[in-house]
């Protein structure tokens, strides 16, 4: 390992690697995660919050869901004041977008724009790379819905289930077992559920401890964002049987 | 002295334009195309300053263009249309466009529509409308002709009558006119309407 290379962001080392880049990864990895799940109608983002506290205002303040725009939204894992930049680039970029074309932005032409951003940091100007990883969940009329994963290298790809943060290789190696094509939003949540139920360090899952959301198409065709409330999460835990600790679960 | 003037029709658009390209009393040509194959399912029919209206129409259709490469989709042409107004809106607080256009498409999901865009960055989605002195009488014309859902025969037969108004009402008439069509199975020209042809002599 070639500790001579790492200061620099913006230099490669002899073995042709941006250590930055890859520290910045690390971060993310221990972080609270969050997985996202593509279903026919709709995409689910699921965190796990590491800030827990009864005192935490929960109305008002979010760790891991943020909206974009009224179309997309985003989890994310990593240095949450890292994360609120890059957000608020996202919905600048949004709305420029729908200020020059009166339309909302395609979902993966702003995952590009804000990677692009992110990529700069990689290249010039000698400032060190965003330590977050995002999810961003999404419906446009071109593609549907859609979940893209972004990594602070700036690259990014569509996925059908994807984790971010801590254990997110334990998490995706079950998603990739149990995901199926066809689901529903509520097949989904209830995968998405038991899927952090299994890799979460933490004895118990509670609703303090998590938070849920879902974008879906309302009868009347717009998108919604929703994010569940502490009271409707800890109805879904108990009805999918998940709010026993890890080491009981059947 | 240009005219300009343009329908929407039962999916489809018509656009029709002069082909005089003057400077002062000098008719330089008289087949000058000034309307624009934007992209496969989108015209521009521009009038104004020559100079203005060939750089900005390009400028529009080659940023067209670029967002097809880079996004993988077209833009629709109500996007199109209000990138164009929006070029138009910020460039008029420095340096003015002086450029007026008539932007028709078809899109798969809405149809065949019309855009009305001005010199000042005026936008407005119309099933009719005109620019330059040939607008008061082909205004009029459609106004008294024009129905919503017209086959192509019959919106030829309203712009026609709209030419034949323009030549024999406005005193500096001009002689040939394009006119193109766009609708589900592309943009493309429709046909020529000329009164006057280029004129070459045999060496005497």
């Amino acid at each position: 390992m070639s500790r001579r290379y790492d200061s620099r962001t913006t230099i490669f080392s002899p073995e042709g690697r941006l250590y930055q880049v890859e520290y910045a990864m690390e971060a993310i990895g221990n972080a609270g995660s969050a997985i996202g799940i593509l279903s026919k109608d709709g995409v689910v983002l699921i965190g796990e919050k590491k800030v827990t506290s009864k005192l935490l205002q929960t109305s008002t303040s979010s760790e891991k869901m943020y909206k974009i725009d009224d179309h997309v939204a985003c989890a994310v894992a990593g240095i949450m004041s890292d994360a609120n930049i890059l957000i608020n680039t996202a919905r600048v970029q949004a709305q420029r977008y729908t200020f020059m074309y009166q339309e909302p932005m395609p979902v993966e032409q702003l995952v590009q724009s804000l990677c692009d951003t992110k990529q700069g940091y990689t290249q010039f100007g000698g400032l060190r790379p965003f330590g977050v990883s995002f999810l961003f969940a999404g419906w446009d009329k071109n593609h549907g819905f859609q979940l893209y994963m972004s990594d602070p290298s700036g690259n990014y790809g569509g996925w059908k289930a994807a984790a971010v943060g801590a254990n997110n290789q334990a998490a995706q190696s079950i998603l990739k077992q149990d995901y199926k094509d066809d689901a529903t939003r509520e097949e989904a949540v209830e995968l998405a559920l038991k899927v952090l139920s299994k890799t979460m360090d933490s004895t118990s899952l509670t609703s303090e401890k998590l938070e849920l959301a879902e974008v879906f198409l309302t009868p009347s065709g717009s998108v919604k964002y929703h994010v569940h409330s502490p009271e409707s999460l800890t109805k879904l835990l108990v009805k999918h049987g998940v709010t026993q600790p890890a080491a009981e679960s059947s | 002295m240009e005219c300009v003037f343009g329908l929407v029709g039962n999916g489809f658009a018509i656009v029709a334009a002069d082909t005089s390209a003057v400077h002062s009393i000098l008719l330089h040509k008289n087949n000058e195309d000034k309307i624009m194959v934007l992209d496969s399912h989108k015209l521009v029919a521009a009038s104004g300053e020559p100079g203005d209206r060939v750089q900005f129409t390009e400028y529009v259709q080659k940023n067209v263009s670029l967002y097809k490469f880079r996004n993988g989709i077209p833009l629709t042409t109500a996007a199109a249309a209000n990138f164009t107004r929006g070029e138009l809106a910020t460039a008029l607080r420095k340096n003015p466009y002086s450029v007026n256009i008539l932007m028709a498409g078809y899109d798969n999901e809405s149809g065949a529509s019309l855009y009305y865009i001005d010199y000042i960055a005026t936008l407005h989605k119309v099933d009719k409308g005109a620019f330059g002195y040939g607008s008061y009488f082909s205004l009029s014309t459609m106004d008294r002709h024009y129905r919503s859902d017209m086959s192509v025969e019959e919106a030829i037969e309203l712009v026609d009558k709209c030419i034949l108004e323009i030549r024999s009402r406005l005193v500096v008439a001009p002689p040939n006119f394009v006119i193109k069509i766009v609708d589900k199975d592309g943009a493309r020209d429709y046909a020529w309407r000329q009164s006057v042809q280029d004129v070459t002599t045999a060496a005497v």
